[in-house]
């Protein structure tokens, strides 16, 4: 079971990257405006 | 005996609404010949329409119904002229390069996804302009062009013609832009990631059949935990501990203190355990704490963006103003005018600068200003204050002083208005916070005191197991999830707080102070009152047509009370002060005041210098004085039903910058306890609340323009009310929008209800450390009793606060 140690490591390593990727999300700015994005998607992509 | 009007004739047909902006059609709707089903109010809504239809925009139309404004009618050529020069760009521009510029602007008009998608789409009218994106919360457009194809002054052109015009105040010239605080985010985010992976580790201890393998991970996951706890400690708890030593360095002990130290006795006492071989530690109750109290901090700050609480007289006035130079007239920044430049001011707009009168009849009106209702007559020669509003036709002024020189302005920026560092909010939270403090130390230090001569080992744990056990996190999150509650259920009433705090000055406060210019009259309306010999509807009608020729507001209001139908007039002329003569349909009419038309003192009882105060015109008919309607202030509707439900429970005052006529219809209404005061000074109104505040009472003031401002500030709880929640209003700790004044006593009662609902959640929290601390002493403070109680603690009080605010917002009918 001493393989454990090295699953945990692993684990933490992978959690740690969506750490690092929710921060680079908040200092994109993403959190500054939670709700324009939910109507901006709605739009259609019209054809010129 | 005063008669009143004759009704109005009867509408029969039908009106339709313009496909553009929803407002009813005249009888005669504006059609488009291509597309006959579409019918248009005015020749504004029918120009837009267009535009969006040559561009290929009619999506406009489809995603909302009717989403267009009203655009304004008077377009003043070189009116955004003031755009070209280079040191308002250089104020207004965020970004300038020769290949792209970018700007941030404050459109408060947009109110649906039409919006958002039209002002996403600019590019498509304006190929210069690269990109634009909305934030539709604060109500902002950022726009990126190239300079080398539009320019600036383009730019807002374009808007304006769509409905979208920005709002461009001295207040935008030179602002920061505006930072959002993205320290929480981080915070929250590394305290969520800790606490996940802690609790996971921490799983196998309180399992009795993981038992033996725990022999072999217990310590590797115990030094993992710790790992992982100290980013928590020294990032996340940060703002606790730093909020703890800004109020020890003066001497204050607040909420934050007790907390600081049971989170540092959790760490340590943990960081021992580990250390020592000794067990788990309590690092998952430690992570999951600061957790719980993170999003307490989170949901404390969420507030209203799109509105601005803090604004000052720059927002209050205009940008630009046209200059009269050698060369003609141009427009420039307002902030760029000396003593000794001529400038013009038009119907309708603000008097930058303190400036004496040249030309033209000046009728300003100073309600936002000072509080008196009607406006103030100017003739030429005299001197004129910044801030009042020409109400008329256009002026002449030299400027004497500066706009930062003037003596309005300078009032406004007199430190007395400025709201003084309130560091320490005595809420209930940090009152009990004190309490605690000194609870915990004597029960710590009994403990020890009680196990050092039985078993030492046992002395240290119950003296630590004290100290954490008293770390009143639950009591934190009493107070933001209850009033964060409170803040929504208000906010959707229409009664926006500035912050959550705000809810407890109200439940707190004992005496209310009134402004009555706009606060408690409707400016938009006028009671007429009509004495003398009747008029007949013919007579109404002509006296109607010659007051539609008048911008004068109280002609407006006749005209609109009359229901005037154009009918020709001849020979119009306006008098400013005095009156209007006109000849309609044969019949020489003459509306005004005493001696305007003609009248000698024996035959009118009142004196003329009542005229002015009571705001009568009398009506001349072919020479023959017939009577006068008499203008009264009208009431907010449901002022009568506020002031009853407030009148027993709170001490009531109104301070007015106008006149005393209105002091009996007022003595009616609040009763003979209240103070009245009339013809105050925007220093008077300050002074007098500073004075109440001396007696120790807590008071809110209620106001809505510039001359509450100092008072608003010194009051306790300062609300701004206001009929259109984009316009300026003055800075206040809540604004409320004039449609909900009538509920105001309910909005009142209803945060004293929140008081109760916190001191409730207060008991609960204390039953959980109750518990705690029984086990504590007797040293059976286990880490699972920890991991169990910490969570169902924080829960629960989460939970039971919201719930219970929601309650009372239920019960209280909100």
């Amino acid at each position: 079971m001493t393989i454990i140690f090295l699953l945990i490591g692993i684990s933490l390593l992978v959690a740690l990257t969506f750490l690092a990727s929710f921060f680079w999300a908040v200092r994109s700015g993403q959190y500054e405006d939670d709700y324009t994005p939910s109507v901006r998607i709605l739009f259609e992509d019209e054809t010129e | 005996m005063p008669t009143l009007l004759a009704p109005p004739a009867p509408e029969t047909t039908p009106q339709l609404a313009c496909s553009h902006c929803g407002d009813a059609c005249p009888d005669e709707p504006i059609l488009l010949p291509s597309q006959p089903e579409l019918h248009f109010c005015c020749q504004g809504c029918k120009a837009v329409y267009e535009l969006l239809d040559a561009s290929n925009l009619c999506t406009y139309y489809r995603l909302d119904d009717k989403p267009g404004q009203k655009v304004k009618e008077v377009e003043l050529p070189g009116r955004f002229d003031y755009l070209d020069s280079e040191s308002v760009q250089a104020q207004l521009l965020a970004f300038r390069s020769p290949t792209l510029a970018k700007l941030t602007f404050s459109i408060p008009q947009m109110h649906c996804a039409s919006c958002i998608w039209l002002l996403e789409n600019l590019f498509k009218l304006n190929p210069g302009i690269s990109s634009s994106r909305v934030n539709f919360l604060r109500k902002e457009v950022t726009v990126s062009y190239q300079p080398a194809l539009t320019s600036l002054k383009d730019v807002v052109k374009l808007l304006a013609s769509v409905g979208y015009e920005p709002q461009i105040t001295l207040a935008e010239l030179g602002a920061q832009p505006h930072h959002t605080n993205r320290t929480l985010y981080y915070r929250l985010g590394l305290a969520a990631f800790a606490f996940g992976n802690v609790m996971l580790m921490a799983f196998p201890d309180y399992f009795s059949f993981t038992e033996a393998l725990q022999a072999g991970f217990g310590q590797f996951f115990g030094w993992l935990s710790m790992a992982l706890s100290l980013p928590v400690l020294l990032v996340g708890a940060q703002g606790f501990y730093h909020s703890a030593w800004q109020g020890l360095k003066q001497r204050y002990i607040n909420l934050d203190f007790p907390i600081s130290l049971g989170l540092t006795a959790l760490f340590v006492t943990s960081v021992f355990d580990v250390a020592t071989g000794r067990g788990p530690g309590y690092f998952d109750s430690f992570t999951g704490l600061v957790f719980f109290m993170l999003i307490g901090k989170w949901v404390q700050q969420r507030s209203y963006d799109a509105l601005r609480f803090d604004r000052d007289f720059t927002s209050y006035f205009p940008v630009a103003v046209t200059l009269l130079a050698k060369e003609g007239e141009k427009s420039i920044s307002v902030k760029e005018l000396k003593a000794g430049q001529r400038i013009r001011v038009r119907n309708q707009e603000i008097i930058p600068a303190d400036a004496v009168l040249l030309r033209g009849t000046g009728q300003i009106d100073y309600s936002f200003v000072s509080g008196e209702s009607v406006p103030v007559p100017k003739a030429a020669g005299e001197i004129v204050y910044a801030g009042g509003r020409q109400v008329g036709e256009a002026l002449e002024l030299e400027v004497v002083r500066e706009v930062s020189q003037g003596y309005l302005t300078q009032l406004w920026n007199n430190p007395a208005f400025q709201k003084e560092e309130k560091a320490s909010l005595e809420t209930y939270a940090n009152k009990v916070g004190r309490y605690f403090v000194a609870l915990t130390l004597v029960l710590a230090l009994g403990s020890i005191l009680y196990w050092y001569p039985r078993d030492p080992q046992m002395a240290l744990r119950a003296f630590t197991s004290v100290l954490v056990i008293a770390c009143p996190c639950a009591l934190s999150l009493a107070t933001p999830f209850a009033l964060g509650a409170a803040l929504r259920v208000l906010g959707r009433r229409q009664f926006y707080l500035k912050n959550s705090a705000v809810v407890e000055t109200l439940g707190r406060a004992d005496t209310i102070v009134f402004d009555k210019t706009g606060t408690l009259t409707d400016v938009k309306r006028s009671a007429l009152e009509y004495q003398g010999r009747p008029l007949t509807a013919l007579e109404q009608q002509a006296v109607a047509a010659v007051v539609a020729q008048s911008t004068h507001p109280l002609s407006q209001r006749l005209a609109s009370e009359l229901q005037a139908i154009s009918w020709p007039v001849e020979q119009f002329r306006e008098i400013a002060g005095q009156g209007l003569s006109g000849t309609v349909a044969g019949v020489a009419v003459k509306v005004g005041s005493v001696a305007f038309v003609g009248l000698t003192s024996a035959t009118e009882k009142s004196a003329d210098t009542s005229d002015n105060l009571q705001s009568r015109v009398h009506i001349c008919l072919d020479g023959e004085v017939l009577g006068c309607y008499i203008f009264r202030n009208v009431y907010r509707d449901d002022l009568r039903s506020v002031l009853n439900g407030l009148g027993r429970r709170y001490r009531l005052a109104v301070l007015s910058g106008d006149n005393d006529t209105e002091q009996e219809r007022l003595r009616q209404l609040f009763g003979s306890e209240a103070e009245l005061r009339f013809r105050q000074t925007p220093q008077d109104k300050l002074d007098y609340i500073a004075a109440l505040k001396q007696q120790g009472r807590t008071v809110i003031m209620v106001g809505d323009g510039l001359n509450d401002a100092g008072a608003l500030q010194q009051a306790d709880a300062g609300i701004a009310l206001t009929d259109t929640l984009s316009n300026f209003s003055p800075a206040c700790d809540a604004i409320l929008d004039a449609g909900s004044f009538g509920r105001l006593s309910t909005f009142l009662k209803f945060s004293q209800d929140c008081l109760q609902v916190v001191l409730a959640t207060f008991v609960l929290s204390f039953c959980y450390n109750g518990i705690g601390l029984g086990l504590a002493v007797q040293g059976k403070f286990t880490p699972i009793v920890s991991a169990i109680l910490m969570p169902i603690s924080s829960l629960s009080v989460i939970v039971f606060a919201t719930l219970l605010v929601r309650l009372a917002g239920r019960l209280n009918r909100l």
